[in-house]
Formats: C-alpha cells, sequence, structure tokens
C-alpha cells in the first residue's frame, strides 16, 4: 500500500505502518485441462461442438427465413408469429453459441497467467510540462496576441458575433405563434350555421334527444368533415391541418342529470347557466398540465382522469381540478341546438385549450 | 400486399340505384311478412312463458338480490344517505344479464368496484333475473345475437354479398372507434386501466361479444353509457369485431407481457435483459476450477 | 525517412524465420501495413496491455456492445423507414389497419414489421437494445460510483460517462418518437406541453421545434436527424474518448496480495481479454436476439397511427424517462399567474429543473467529494462500498429518489396490479420522495459501519469456523480461525481516513475571512463524511489480538482433550 509511506494530505501526521505486509502475488495454480490432456481434449471439443451448434443454427435461420410466410398469411406456431420467433431464436442462439464458446475457450484452454503491469502517473514527465511550456510561450509571444490586445479583442469579438448567424439561421424553424394557440376551429361557424358536434370516427352529428343520461360522447368538430359547410376551404381540414385542428378541438360531450351541474362563471363573470342543453356538458379534451387527450369518466361521479398524469377534473362543476398536477380547470365549451336539433358550439372556447404558456394570460390581446 | 377492394363512394352508388331501392323494398316486405308468420302464433304461449318467468325471476331476486336492492329492486339507502345497493328499476334487462351474467353480482363483499369473477347462478336463473328486473321498469333489453354478430357485418361495401370483405371494413371502422372511446379507460390492447380512488377499468379481452355490447349499452359501475344514440349498434358490432379479431390474431411479435405497455417493457429490459448480462459477466470473470497438480508433475 | 532506413526495417522484418507459409504471407502483411503505418510501435504496446478481471468491469462493456447492437440494427431498420409525416392510406398486410390514413412513418414501420421478413425481429432488438444500452450505462456509473473509481485521475472520464448518459436518453427519447404511434405521439404532445411551459420563450421554441403548431409535419424528419446522424455521432465521439481515457488510465483493480497502486495485476489483451470481450459482444448481442425474438415491444399496429384525440391507458415513456414523469405525476397543481403571465411550477419543477439539476450533482459528485476529504492523489485501488460509508450513502440516498419518482411514474399499472388507489400512491409518493431518501442515508451509512466493525473483527479474531465448543460450565463458544494471510492483508489494504483539521489548526494557519470560513466549512463537512467510520487495525493492534486468539485457542483445545464431561486444567 502506498499509503505507508506518503503522508496524509494534509501533511500533519505521518500513517502508521501497514499492519500486514503485502504477501505479493500468489503462485500460479494450473487448471486441470492445463495438466490433463484428456481433459484438455474434452475442452477443446466442448469449444468446436459450440460453434458447430451456432453454425447448426445458422442453417436454420436461412431455413426459418425462406420457409416461414410473414404479410397476409403468417405462419402461426402456439398463437405467435412464426417468423418473428423463429428468426430471433435462431439468430440468438447462433450469436450465444460463439460468444459461449469463445469465453469457454479462453477460460479453460487460453494462457491464464495472470500478469502484472507498471503503472504510470497521468501527469507528464516535468521536462515535457517544461518544453511544452516554453513552446506554448514561444508561440504566443511570437503571435504577438499579449501585447496587441486591439487584435486580440477584435478577433474574440468577430468570432462572438459569428454565433449570431448560428442562431438567427435556426429563426425559419417556424412561424410565430401568433394568436394560433388562442383560437379553434370551434370559432367558425356561421351565424346561421353553427358549428356541429359530430361523433368522432363517426361523423355524425348527435340530437341532444340522442344522448341518455350517463352517455360520453368523444366529439369533433363537424367541419373537419364538411368544411363547406361552413365556408372553409378543405385544404384548411386535410393532413397535417387536420391533425392541428383535432389537437385543439377534440371534445367531450357528457349527459347528466341537470341537477347536478354547478354553473360556473366564464372569463367574463357572466354565469355559464346558459352553457349547456338538458344536462348536456362539453368540455375541451386536451389535458391543461401537458396536453394529454382525457376521456377516462366516472360517470357516477363526473370525474374525468389524464392516463397520463393522472389530473382529475369535475365536469359537474365547471372542469374543476379534483386532483393531481394539473393548474386549471378545462374549458368548458358552451353548446346549444339548431334548427334541426343537433347540437352546436355557440362560439369558440372562451379561453385557450391545453398546456399553460407563458402569454397564455393576455388572452384579452386577441 | 394485396389491394383494398374497397371505395366509400359505392356503398352510396348502389343504394341510389333505382333498381336497388325496388330490391330493398321487397326483401323488406319478404323479411316482414316471414318474420310475423314464423312468431305471430307463438306470441300468446310467449307471454304466458314471461309471466312464470318473471315470477320464478322474483323468487330469486327475493333470496339473492334483495338484501341489497331492496324487495321491490327500489334500492336501498344507509342511515347516513349515501347508496348500500343501487335502485334496479330502470336498469333493465342487459344490465342484469351482464352483471349477473360475468358474475359481477351478487356482490361477494362490498368495495370500490366489484370485480369480474365465477358466475353464480344457471343460464336459465340469469334469464329469469333479467327478466323480472326488467319487469320493474324501462331499459335496455337484452341484444339480439344478431347485433353483436361480427360473422354479419352486412353489405359494408355494396357489392350485394356479405362476405370476408365487409368484415375486414367492419374491423377497420370498429378499430378506429375501439381507440376513439375505449382505449383510454381500457388501454391499446383491452387490457384495463387505473381510475380514480382505487377504480379500475377491466381487462376486456375474452369477454363474451354479448356482455361487451350489454356493458356498453348499460355502463356498468362506473362506466360511461354508450347508449344507441351515442354509438349506434352498427359500430358497436364494429367494435366488437374489432375485440375478436384481436383476439384471434396471433401475437406476431413474441411474448405480450400482460400488454401494459413500457412499464412491463422496462422490468423485461432490467430483469430479463440486464439480470442475464450480468449473470453471464459474473461467469466470465469467475474464477475456474484449479488442479492440486503441477505442470511438470502431470506430464512425468 | 532516408532510403537507407527503409531498406533496414526490410531486412529486420524479412530476417525473421517463417515456419509455415500461412505465417509467411501473415508477415507480409504484417510487413505492408507497417511500412505504411508504423503500426508496430502502438502495438507492441497494447497488445499485451493489461486489464483485470472482474465482472462488475465487464457493466460497461454490455454499454459498448448494446451501442454496437443499436447502430447495426438501427442501419437496418433505415434502409425501410421513411421519415415522412406525409398522410398516406395504409395498404400493407396488417388487414385491420387497411385503408386507414397514417403518416408515412407509421406506414412504413408497419411495413418493417409485416412486410419485411426479419424486419419485426430487428425492430425489437433496437428497441430492446436501446433500454439495455441505458440501463448498463446506469448499473456500470453505479459500480464506478460505489468503488470510487472516478476518484483522480478518471474524473473527466466520469463526467464523458454522465453526459453519454445524457445523451443516450435523448437519444432513446427521439428513437421512441420516431415511429408516430398513438403512444409515442402522446410522449411529443407532453413533451409539446414542456417546451410550452417553460419561462418566456415556451411558445416559441414550441413552434419552432414543431415547425408550426404542434403536431405540424415537421417532428419526426427533424428527429429523425437527430437521432440517425447528430447525436450518434456525439456519442461515438465520446465513446472513443472514453474508451481512449480508460486505456490511458489503465482499468482500476480491487486490492489483494501483489495488487498495488503502482501496477495492475491482470490478463494481457491479447489473447484472453480479447477472447472474454469479443465473446461477451457475442452474448450481448444474442440475448438482445433473442429478446427481440421472444418479448413484444412496441407493438405500433396495436396502437395505431398517432392521432391527437385519442389515448390509451397506461400512456407511459420507456424506462428512463420514467423518473421525470413520476414526479410529473406527483408534483401539486402548482401554478402562479401574476402579471398576465403565466408559471407552470408544475412541469417546471419535474421537467425543467429536476431532470438537468441530477445531472449536475452526477457530474459534480467526484469533485464535491475530493474538495471535502481534500485529497489529491491518484488511485488505482478500488475501494469496497462499505470502507466510505458516506459516499455510498449519498448515491444511495439518490438511487432512492430516483426508484421512487420512478415508481410513481408507474402509479397507474401499481394501482391496477397491487389493487391500490392511485390517490393513496400519489399522496405516499409526494411524500416518500423527500422522506425515503433520508432513510435510505442514514441506514446506508450506518450498515457500511457495521460492516466495517464486521471486517475488523473478522482481523482480529478470525474467522468463524462453524465448530461449536462446549466449556466444562456447559456453557457453548464457536471456535474461531484466524483469517489466511491473504485474505486478512485484502482487508486491510485500504487507505486510513485522515484526521480532519480542527478549529485551532486553521486558526492558527494566520488565515482570515473568508479562508478561514471555507476552511472551517471544509473541516466541519470532513469530519461528518469520515464520521463514526472504522479505520484498519494497527499492526500493534493486530499483533496483541492475535496473541490473544492463539491464547483463547489454546485453552479450547486443552478443554476438549480433556473431554466433556471431566474437568479441564485450567481454572475458572
Amino acid at each position: 500500500m502506498s499509503d505507508a509511506h506518503t503522508p496524509d494530505p494534509t501533511g500533519h501526521e505521518l500513517v502508521p505502518v501497514e499492519p500486514i505486509a503485502d504477501p505479493g502475488l500468489p503462485e500460479h495454480q494450473w487448471r486441470p485441462t492445463d495438466v490433463d490432456p484428456a481433459k484438455e481434449k474434452r475442452a477443446e471439443r466442448q469449444v468446436a461442438t459450440l460453434f458447430g451448434l451456432s453454425a447448426v443454427c445458422v442453417v436454420l435461420f436461412l431455413v426459418a427465413y425462406f420457409t416461414l410466410d410473414i404479410g397476409d398469411n403468417w405462419h402461426v406456431v402456439f398463437g405467435f408469429g412464426a417468423s418473428t420467433m423463429a428468426l430471433g431464436f435462431t439468430l440468438g442462439l447462433a450469436l450465444l453459441l460463439i460468444g459461449v464458446g469463445i469465453i469457454h475457450w479462453a477460460r479453460k484452454l487460453m494462457g491464464d497467467h495472470e500478469i502484472s503491469e507498471l503503472r504510470h502517473p497521468a501527469r507528464s514527465s516535468d521536462e515535457d510540462r517544461e518544453g511544452t511550456l516554453q513552446a506554448l510561450s514561444a508561440g504566443l509571444e511570437e503571435s504577438g496576441i499579449g501585447r496587441r490586445p486591439l487584435i486580440r479583442n477584435s478577433l474574440l469579438g468577430a468570432v462572438g458575433l459569428l454565433g449570431l448567424p448560428a442562431v438567427v439561421m435556426l429563426r425559419d424553424l417556424g412561424p410565430l405563434p401568433g394568436d394560433k394557440l388562442y383560437h379553434t376551429i370551434w370559432g367558425k361557424g356561421l351565424k346561421d350555421k353553427p358549428m356541429r358536434i359530430v361523433r368522432d370516427e363517426i361523423w355524425t352529428p348527435i340530437l341532444a334527444s340522442d344522448l341518455e343520461i350517463g352517455d360520453l360522447v368523444n366529439c369533433q368538430p363537424d367541419a373537419l368533415k364538411n368544411p363547406e359547410r361552413y365556408d372553409i376551404d378543405p385544404t384548411e381540414v386535410e393532413g397535417v391541418n387536420l391533425q392541428i385542428h383535432k389537437s385543439k378541438a377534440s371534445l367531450i360531450l357528457l349527459r347528466m342529470n341537470p341537477g347536478d351541474i354547478k354553473p360556473g362563471k366564464d372569463a367574463e363573470g357572466k354565469s355559464r347557466e346558459n352553457w349547456t342543453v338538458d344536462g348536456i356538458v362539453a368540455y375541451s379534451k386536451i389535458c391543461t398540465h401537458v396536453g394529454c387527450p382525457i376521456s377516462l369518466n366516472e360517470r357516477t361521479t363526473h370525474h374525468l382522469l389524464c392516463p397520463c398524469h393522472q389530473s382529475t377534473f369535475d365536469l359537474a362543476d365547471s372542469g374543476k381540478v379534483v386532483f393531481g398536477p394539473a393548474g386549471r380547470p378545462l374549458p368548458q365549451l358552451p353548446i346549444a341546438v339548431d334548427e334541426q336539433g343537433y347540437l352546436v358550439a355557440q362560439s369558440d372556447f372562451d379561453e385557450p385549450v391545453g398546456p399553460s404558456f407563458w402569454e397564455r394570460d393576455y388572452y384579452d390581446r386577441w | 400486399m394485396r389491394l383494398l377492394n374497397r371505395s366509400a363512394g359505392r356503398l352510396s352508388r348502389h343504394r341510389r340505384g333505382p333498381v336497388a331501392g325496388l330490391v330493398v323494398l321487397l326483401l323488406g316486405l319478404l323479411l316482414t311478412g316471414g318474420l310475423y308468420a314464423a312468431f305471430a302464433p307463438a306470441q300468446a304461449d310467449s307471454k304466458a312463458d314471461q309471466e312464470e318467468l318473471v315470477k320464478q325471476g322474483r323468487e330469486l331476486f327475493l333470496v339473492g338480490c334483495a338484501f341489497c336492492h331492496g324487495a321491490n329492486g327500489q334500492g336501498v339507502l344507509t342511515q347516513g344517505g349515501s347508496q348500500y345497493g343501487p335502485a334496479l328499476t330502470d336498469v333493465g334487462e342487459a344490465a342484469v344479464d351482464f352483471q349477473v351474467g360475468t358474475g359481477r353480482m351478487p356482490m361477494a363483499q362490498p368495495g370500490t368496484q366489484v370485480p369480474r369473477k365465477e358466475v353464480v347462478y344457471t343460464k336459465d336463473e340469469i334469464a329469469a333475473l333479467s327478466a323480472y328486473v326488467g319487469s320493474l321498469g324501462t331499459g335496455p333489453a337484452i341484444p339480439d345475437a344478431e347485433l353483436y354478430d361480427s360473422e354479419r357485418p352486412g353489405d359494408l361495401n355494396g357489392d350485394g354479398k356479405e362476405d370476408d370483405q365487409d368484415r375486414e371494413i367492419l374491423v377497420t371502422r370498429g378499430g378506429q372507434i375501439f381507440l376513439a372511446n375505449c382505449t383510454a379507460c381500457h388501454n391499446f390492447e383491452g387490457s384495463g386501466g387505473a381510475m380514480p380512488r382505487g377504480g379500475f377499468a377491466p381487462k376486456i379481452r375474452g369477454v363474451d361479444s354479448k356482455h361487451i355490447y350489454e356493458a356498453m349499452l348499460t355502463g356498468p359501475q362506473s362506466m360511461d353509457t354508450f347508449s344507441d344514440g351515442n354509438i349506434p349498434p352498427e359500430d358497436k358490432k364494429a367494435v366488437i369485431a374489432y375485440l375478436e379479431t384481436l383476439d384471434k390474431a396471433p401475437s406476431y411479435s413474441g411474448f405480450t407481457l400482460g400488454s401494459l405497455g413500457p412499464v412491463s417493457e422496462g422490468i423485461i429490459a432490467w430483469v430479463g435483459g440486464i439480470g442475464l448480462l450480468v449473470g453471464f459477466a459474473v461467469w466470465i470473470a469467475a474464477h475456474t476450477t484449479r488442479s492440486s497438480k503441477k505442470k511438470d508433475e502431470a506430464a512425468a | 525517412m532516408t532510403v537507407g532506413d527503409m531498406s533496414q526495417v526490410a531486412t529486420t522484418n524479412g530476417t525473421t524465420p517463417a515456419p509455415t507459409k500461412g505465417a509467411q504471407r501473415a508477415g507480409a502483411i504484417a510487413n505492408w501495413a507497417d511500412e505504411r503505418l508504423g503500426l508496430g510501435t502502438a502495438m507492441k504496446k497494447n497488445l499485451r496491455k493489461v486489464f483485470p478481471d472482474h465482472w462488475s468491469f465487464m457493466l460497461g462493456e454490455i454499454a459498448l456492445w448494446s451501442f454496437v447492437v443499436l447502430l447495426l440494427t438501427g442501419v437496418f431498420l433505415t434502409l425501410w423507414f421513411d421519415p415522412s409525416m406525409t398522410e398516406v392510406h395504409y395498404n400493407g398486410s396488417y388487414d385491420p389497419a387497411r385503408g386507414r390514413e397514417m403518416s408515412s412513418a407509421f406506414a412504413s414501420t408497419m411495413e418493417i414489421s409485416f412486410d419485411v421478413r426479419g424486419g419485426l425481429l430487428m425492430r425489437q432488438m433496437h428497441h430492446w437494445a436501446a433500454m439495455i444500452f441505458i440501463a448498463s450505462m446506469m448499473i456500470h456509473m453505479m459500480r464506478v460510483y460505489f468503488t470510487g473509481a472516478f476518484r483522480k485521475p478518471r474524473e473527466l472520464n466520469w463526467v464523458i460517462g454522465c453526459l453519454l448518459l445524457l445523451l443516450g436518453t435523448i437519444e432513446g427519447f427521439t428513437g421512441y418518437s420516431l415511429p408516430d404511434d398513438l403512444l409515442s405521439g402522446t410522449g411529443v404532445r407532453a413533451a409539446d406541453g414542456f417546451m410550452k411551459a417553460s419561462p418566456v420563450v415556451g411558445s416559441y421554441m414550441s413552434f419552432f421545434l414543431f415547425g408550426g403548431e404542434f403536431p405540424g409535419d415537421a417532428i419526426i424528419p427533424r428527429f429523425y436527424v437527430m437521432h440517425i446522424l447528430l447525436i450518434p455521432g456525439i456519442l461515438l465521439g465520446l465513446v472513443a474518448a472514453h474508451m481512449l481515457l480508460l486505456v490511458y488510465h489503465k482499468h482500476t483493480q480491487w486490492p489483494g496480495p501483489g495488487r498495488t497502486e503502482e501496477n495492475v495485476v491482470g490478463y494481457p489483451m491479447l489473447p484472453v481479454y480479447m477472447a472474454k470481450a469479443g465473446g461477451f459482444f457475442f452474448i450481448v448481442f444474442g440475448v438482445i436476439t433473442l429478446l427481440g425474438g421472444l418479448f413484444s415491444i412496441n407493438a405500433v399496429w396495436k396502437y395505431g397511427p398517432y392521432d391527437p384525440s385519442k389515448v390509451t391507458a397506461g400512456s407511459q415513456p420507456d424506462w428512463y424517462m420514467g423518473w421525470p414523469d413520476g414526479l410529473l405525476r406527483i408534483i401539486p397543481a402548482w401554478e402562479t399567474h401574476i402579471f398576465g403571465i403565466t408559471l407552470s411550477w408544475n412541469v417546471m419543477i419535474p421537467i425543467l429543473v429536476m431532470p438537468p439539476l441530477m445531472l449536475m450533482i452526477l457530474i459534480a459528485l467526484p469533485f464535491i467529494e475530493s474538495w471535502i476529504t481534500g485529497d489529491k492523489r491518484e488511485h488505482h485501488l478500488l475501494q469496497r462500498p462499505r470502507n466510505a460509508p458516506t459516499r455510498t450513502a449519498i448515491m444511495v440516498a439518490l438511487m432512492t429518489f430516483y426508484g421512487l419518482s420512478w415508481a410513481a411514474g408507474g402509479n397507474d399499472i401499481i394501482a391496477i396490479k397491487l389493487h391500490l388507489s392511485i390517490n393513496q400512491i400519489t399522496y405516499f409518493m409526494r411524500g416518500a420522495v423527500f422522506i425515503g431518501p433520508v432513510i435510505a442515508f442514514i441506514i446506508t451509512r450506518r450498515w457500511c459501519i457495521s460492516l466495517q466493525r464486521h471486517d475488523e473483527e473478522k482481523l482480529l479474531h478470525g474467522y468463524e469456523s462453524g465448530v461449536l465448543v462446549r466449556s466444562p460450565e456447559g456453557g457453548y463458544a464457536e471456535k474461531h480461525l484466524p483469517l489466511p494471510e491473504a485474505k486478512a492483508y485484502t482487508l486491510t489494504a485500504r487507505d486510513r481516513d485522515p484526521e480532519p483539521e480542527t478549529v485551532e489548526e486553521i486558526e492558527a494557519s494566520g488565515l482570515a475571512g473568508r479562508q478561514v470560513r471555507v476552511r472551517k466549512l471544509r473541516a466541519k463537512l470532513q469530519a461528518l463524511f469520515y464520521a463514526d467510520n472504522v479505520q484498519k487495525p494497527t499492526a500493534e493492534e493486530l499483533h496483541d489480538a492475535q496473541h490473544h486468539a492463539e491464547h483463547e485457542l489454546h485453552e479450547l483445545e486443552s478443554q476438549i482433550a480433556a473431554g466433556p464431561n471431566r474437568h479441564g486444567p485450567t481454572e475458572h
């Protein structure tokens, strides 16, 4: 041990002598395979067998690859897709057997004398350091960087400014947010044709009388399938735009006992009494925490749970947060019925939907 | 790869055709007439049967259910005013068929949520109980088999036949409706999920199609209802068809670890992957057996 | 180089006798290469380079080899994967999805899974390898920390390791997002929420990353470039630096007979170490392949393509993102609305503060410890975790925090599997993440010290032989035998903890003001760091104890000789 000789770092106490002296490396002991030729032969055969089995596995892999069908007609074995399993099993074994064979070879047959190598300190030798320092100072001296601060500083400034193009050029990664986060397509309803609420994936409008107490409907705005009806350009609701609209406009509709609803206040402090139709309430499906879509509702309590981080909202009480990390109630959509009796949105949400962002409360500005 | 032979337009084109309309009308008339002929004479008998069934059901109800739900299914309130057993006056036959048919009722012990367990009543007893509770008020009836028989998708692509292609369309549509309405609680593969305060959305794989249909219709326990006005019957059938397809499909990717998503995958990576590899590392670095013999001794 | 030099090199090599024709050819190739690359000098040093053998030294190798598997399988996947968010109608083999609209990214993932033979295997291998890659980096890091291998001169390699862990995690997250399925899309959506919660620039960052409003059509191609080019490039560079430093420093070793701070004892690179490392590569590759073939991971066809209106129960990230996700679940609903601005503490603390803080703590650990202990020596001999109780306890406390947060990330699965309430789990975790680490720290520290005491017992009084002896009075005692010399030496082969400076010493040093305060703080921390540690016995103590033990042994033996029913010669 080195600390037998070196003083303690603070240098004010000498460490006592080692209690036991280093006995040195023990004498090498031979393995059975080193001293017994029969065992050596056996180990050799074992290693070769492992490699041989690996080769067999590779052949089986090829057989599986060319015989087992995937695509329209998967071969099935014990309820599993045969191809994936057979390929994985044969290739995995082939690799594993090579590995095990090599290790077995190393453990049993390769020389196993432990040898000792001296270490060197990580630092360079004093001469090297000296030489490097000299070279450095000579170089610096010759460049004159220390003597000419004007050059040095102007260079540093100029190179530093080069960071700006690098940052500025990222500007066109995307457009500025503008007022996009404040609006959804629900606001695109027309005066004589308010935006209908339609069933998600079924795309049919909903009569208030269709729903029974206890029904929960996952909904979308009608404009996503019938843009013309609302004078919206069809390209507005295709591809990316469709996904963007869905990410903000997804809605859940819940019919409960009208007596259970405690109407809250809207953004201007007016009662939300007339935001519902016969006990039917509509809320944004997008969680106000980080934006997961939520529709895990408990019919008996009207509590809506987010599957991502378990924020729970009370849909009978203005979407108030009753549990979990979300900081704000779920935005409610004021609904009504049109002349044919279909459920429609009275207007857009009166606040941005989804997760919070820094300038969110500047809503009035837009 | 095979191209899919369907287009959204075709269905409506056929329906609009004048001949098709006539055919539908004739078929409809024939069917109605035939059905009437088949069932009308039996109606008197079935009415008497029905009354007998309700009577049987009432007897069973008084023994097995009345303690919590009240002698007339009016429900029992605790002293604190909360529900001991809810009123069953308007739950309908379907609710009883589901609750008793999946073993959830009768309840073994009170709890946040009643789990599925072994069915206590026989098929006939369940029918009698359903009939009795159904007779107490309104509520959905037990669905006809035709409503959830996914082998009868109807002629969805409008080629005049009801075949595998139609079933494929039904399954695809069912998958989309399933993902929109069901996966949030029941998970992407119907493995179930957690709900607030110890509640849970149960596993819905390997469940009778009839029970799935009834669950959507009646909203057992805390589940929302998906009445026919919410999700039309043909779309309920689509969901059932999708679930049946999931049940029948081979596990293309190997053992599914309960299909619970990344949590079970993480456990496998740590226990199976890292555990096994550390085991190999221990073997690689372990000392091999030693012989007491010296090399030259052995040679000699 | 002159012509004369060259001819000399050639002559030297040429005169080496060649026993077989094959060797002759090999020699010729070696000669050809050496004349151009000068490999001889570099290889002479390294071919027989010594690597010590211990299972825990191979944990980093798991990471290295799974990284290689990731590169191989990843290249295979790029041949089919189309990183585009253009909407297409699926037309492949998986019936229930046929005709559905989805992004090209998802459709090509489906193609790899269902229409490319072995494609599903490769996808699953890639994913399993990623999980194992990060897991093995972590256990490797634990090994390095618990054994003190991060001490001088290896602090920089520790920092590189921390960066590798960070990059591996980002690489994992970007890869997880690429298939554009419902689960990964939900993850990306959460990431959008994290970005929007950033102070001042949140919504701008989100719009820039997504090329507009979420989800946009830019995120998959952008993640793809990061995932297959940018991050793997940096990873490769850092892995190379990590390995070069390992070779330069030479591997640490456990203390033992003949193993000192000045040497390294083990097997030479060629052949044993090379065989073991190479063999282990095949084993890691094989195990990952078996996992890929036998166990399902991320069955995208069941999740379906991403749709911002859909979600599945049990939406979780991959395991390595689980702990910040857990914090995100247990944080209370803290959000401040003030002066028209919104501060989402409920997102910022778990995501924007905690993970970077944890990384900084990890990076700083070696520097903090060496500052407290004042130890500036080089260390090549490892320490057993018990011989640095405070250090061990610090890491166990951090691991406890990590583990509890991690478990909180699976609170919904825990709830359904153990029939608990997610609400109660969440309330419990809110307290446990604070109390758990403290309890873990105290228990670990005391545990380590007890183990040190146990070691001391063994050194001084020998090991328990398992032989019970009945004394004439009817009492029973276990016979203790002295440890073999090698074992006893190994137990004593550790440093004595230094005595911290006393207040008087600091005051007497003539320093003033801030410097004194810093010295005092350091002395106090040092005292806490070493408090209650058991030091190894001195030569004198050991001698006395052995003398005493021999005496006792002698007594016992004479009692045994006297027989069970007779009184021995000793007077009690």
